[in-house]
């Protein structure tokens, strides 16, 4: 550990405040319906859309007709994308490398990984996915997943906001809204900026090279439009890779500028939201307390992985591993010299934290317990920060259980934000904690018993193997995308089971969040009272810790401690496998 | 406790044509929006690419004589001791760069600590037991790592300067001229790029 990876830290977390009230008022400006500065630009076009797609923008829908458009458009292009993988080798477009079509089964895991926001990858995307494919096939569910993601948040804000009301807005205008006002504008401008730092962004077949030492070798350079997929990727916390080593890649992350804008453009959304939330229900402190509990959580993560990954390999001698001034200490096993230990344990910790799924490091080569901090992160269902709108909805069910919890201690009938908290909103909110778990332990469970299936893709035995699999699928149901990537999981049983763990944990998760919206919506709302429970002070942000990482820990510990836990107590002793 | 208070009464009818139109309006809206956001995006960005940084957009390739010799971006193979070496690879079969990847091995992996400690051996015993800067045996995220510490670059000198029979001062003050500092002083870390130091090498020291 050094003075400078924690002042690199230190920086991260201050131009992040700096962005959150900014971001917070145009989230909310476009949202609700209010001019912005690109309105010149874009309101022609949001109106042509509208007209071509057949939408009635001013008609408000209630919570079923909401999930029906969510979940239609979602079908489609799901499809779409599938179809797309499905023929790339005859579209006439955009597939210099002439790459074959994709099989059924990685075609369909990719299309559910990419529609839900996960962008898990279990194939090698430079040998696999043709430019066409990667622009109109992939990076166009980076926009779409983000944009659904930041409506059902958007949703449930005016859910709590609103009060005797049936509707809950307008699917297709709260969508194409975003994707105009938000996606487009940030990634353009983004995009440029990281081609400025060195990431390609071309349509030309790849390039063989002569080495300099070997000129009668060739070394071929996968190219491609990568500055184009990688800002979305990053800003709607997609994380699907333009390559297979993502932002460890030179050309997907050359330098720790383009690090660091990467690791802030995954903050900056979800950052945002929570003054989104504070300022569209009028209550700016009870934004900040949600911010505040999700900081606390996010640094306590860094500091573990920092440290964790700081740490001399007990079993190697001779080589230099306590850090000089010139060179990191630790473990740089899968880890860019150009990022060193700090900012490699960090952006592992912001990739989870938010359900983004980017690496710039492999996750797989961290230290056992280095490597339990983004495993924790996703256990945690994701609400440090999150992923786009879903970290602040996933947050806001958290908040729900908070005040339930503070409700019950003092024997009085839950509120939150002048609504009563009743039986039908905590049971939603249960819904969607419970989901969670039971996907992840009982396929992971299922797939170690499995030897055939489950244990032939491992390529760590020993408690890791525990962890490949038990990441692969908290990953997926997570909707992060991340993954121990040692395991070999292009394989029809991982593909399919993956692919539904994606769906499950996406939409089983989010509908439950759309029906408490539209309950929340139509109540009436409540004095305050000298009973309730205030949700703007520090002490609701100590509570919400606690939930957060009560129900967490009662879930998931036991798995961990046959993991990760078990792992560095092996390792300490010397144990190999 | 009054929590558990009456189930919500919401209205359930969904009429046939509602249906119809939810999927007409998705069908429509996907279309559209896939070609502006999947083919009118990326070719916008791609055209003002070219146009702001040309050499960058097609992949920072370094060419000599007339020939390109690869990515200033992304490590070569370098294996003779007149040569900086890169950080081992795991990408592909070594700098495979249509098959970027780490070695995704586990900490508690014995075949990890054997390949680190099988090269930290062979490295140290021909710099007399100096200890091995750990990049130099580890392999990177990307398989592709550009770069090494300066500690490295410092470690590999007394080699490069033996096999081309010149001066350690030389090769040295070479190095430090190739010491990438810290972005804006504060960000990353200190490195060097392989290759451009080698081209370097090979222009200035015979």
């Amino acid at each position: 550990m050094s003075a400078n990876g924690w002042l690199q830290f230190v920086i991260y977390s201050l131009v992040l405040l700096a962005t959150v009230r900014p971001v917070g008022i145009y989230l909310a400006r476009v949202l609700e319906g209010q001019r912005t500065w690109l309105d010149p630009v874009f309101r022609p076009l949001e109106r042509f859309i509208y007209k071509l797609s057949g939408v009635t923008a001013d008609k408000e829908m209630n919570w079923r007709e909401y999930s029906f458009a969510l979940l239609g458009f979602s079908a489609v292009s799901l499809l779409v994308t599938y179809a797309i993988e499905r023929l790339q080798a005859v579209l006439p477009l955009w597939n210099p490398q002439k790459l074959a079509a994709v099989g059924p089964d990685l075609a369909w895991s990719t299309a559910a990984s990419f529609t839900t926001n996960t962008n898990w990858q279990s194939y090698t995307p430079e040998t696999t996915m043709g430019y066409l494919t990667q622009m109109a096939g992939l990076a166009t569910h980076n926009f779409f997943s983000a944009t659904v993601g930041i409506v059902v948040a958007v949703a449930l804000i005016r859910g709590i906001k609103r009060t005797t009301s049936g509707t809950i807005g307008n699917f297709w205008v709260d969508a194409t809204r975003t994707l105009l006002y938000v996606l487009l504008p940030g990634s353009l401008i983004y995009a440029l900026l990281l081609v400025g730092q060195g990431v390609p962004q071309n349509l030309h077949a790849y390039t063989v090279a002569h080495p300099l030492e070997q000129p009668t070798q060739t070394q071929t350079i996968a190219q491609g439009p990568v500055a184009s997929q990688e800002a979305i990727k990053m800003l709607g916390t997609n994380g699907g890779g333009f390559f297979n080593a993502n932002s460890a890649h030179p050309f997907e992350n050359p330098t720790p500028f383009s690090n660091f804008l990467q690791m802030l453009s995954i903050f900056i959304i979800p950052a945002g939201l929570t003054y989104t939330l504070g300022r569209m229900t009028g209550s700016r402190g009870h934004g900040w307390a949600v911010f505040a509990a999700m900081y606390v959580l996010f640094a306590a993560g860094f500091v573990v992985a920092y440290w964790a990954e700081s740490q001399p390999h007990p079993m190697i001698h001779g080589a230099a591993q306590t850090g000089t001034a010139t060179a990191p200490a630790g473990n740089m096993e899968g880890k860019e010299v150009r990022f060193g230990v700090s900012q490699s344990a960090l952006f592992a910790t912001i990739t989870t934290d938010a359900s983004c799924g980017a690496v710039n490091s492999m996750h797989d080569s961290f230290t056992p317990l280095g490597g339990m901090v983004p495993l924790a992160n996703i256990m945690l269902g994701e609400v440090i920060f999150g992923g786009v709108g879903s970290g602040l909805y996933g947050m806001l069910i958290f908040v729900v259980l908070a005040v339930f919890i503070a409700g019950l201690m003092v024997g009085r009938t839950p509120e939150y934000l002048g609504k009563k908290i009743e039986a039908y909103d905590v049971k939603m909110s249960m819904l969607y904690v419970l989901i969670f778990p039971l996907i992840i332990l009982t396929l992971t469970a299922i797939f170690v018993l499995s030897p055939n299936i489950g244990l032939s893709a491992l390529s760590n035995g020993g408690p890791h193997g525990l962890s490949e699999i038990l990441y692969a699928f908290s990953s997926a149901t997570g909707n992060n995308g991340s993954a121990f990537a040692g395991l070999s999981a292009n394989t029809w049983w991982y593909n399919v089971v993956l692919g539904w763990s994606m769906l499950a944990g996406r939409f089983l998760m989010l509908i439950p969040v759309v029906a408490l919206a539209g309950n929340l919506a139509q109540k009436k709302s409540v004095p305050p009272s000298p009973g309730t429970f205030p949700v703007n002070t520090s002490l609701f942000t100590v509570l919400l810790i606690g939930v957060v990482l009560i129900l967490g820990a009662l879930t998931f510990f036991p798995v961990l401690s046959l993991g990760p836990i078990l792992e560095h107590l092996q390792l300490k002793a010397g144990q190999l496998f | 406790m009054s929590v558990l208070s009456a189930q919500p009464s919401v209205a359930i009818a969904q009429s046939v044509s509602t249906h119809h139109s939810v999927w007409k309006t998705s069908i429509r809206f996907t279309i559209i929006a896939t070609l502006l956001f999947g083919v009118g995006y990326p070719l916008l960005v791609t055209g003002i690419a070219e146009i702001v940084f040309p050499h960058k957009a097609a992949g920072s390739l370094i060419t000599k004589d007339g020939q390109i010799i690869g990515s200033q971006l992304l490590a070569q193979s370098f294996t003779t001791d007149r040569y900086f070496h890169p950080r081992p690879s795991a990408a592909g079969n070594g700098y495979d760069a249509t098959s970027s990847g780490g070695s995704n091995m586990a900490q508690s992996n014995a075949k990890l600590v054997q390949r680190i400690q099988g090269d930290i051996d062979k490295l140290s015993a021909a710099n007399a037991g100096k200890p091995v800067p750990i990049d130099l045996v580890t392999t990177s995220g990307s398989g592709l790592d550009p770069d090494i510490t300066p500690d490295a670059a410092f470690y590999q000198a007394p080699r490069v300067a033996k096999a081309r029979g010149i001066g350690g001062d030389r090769i040295r003050k070479l190095i430090e001229a190739h010491i990438a500092r810290r972005q804006l002083g504060l960000l990353g870390e200190p490195r060097v790029n392989v290759l451009e130091l080698n081209l370097d090498l090979d222009k200035t020291v015979q």
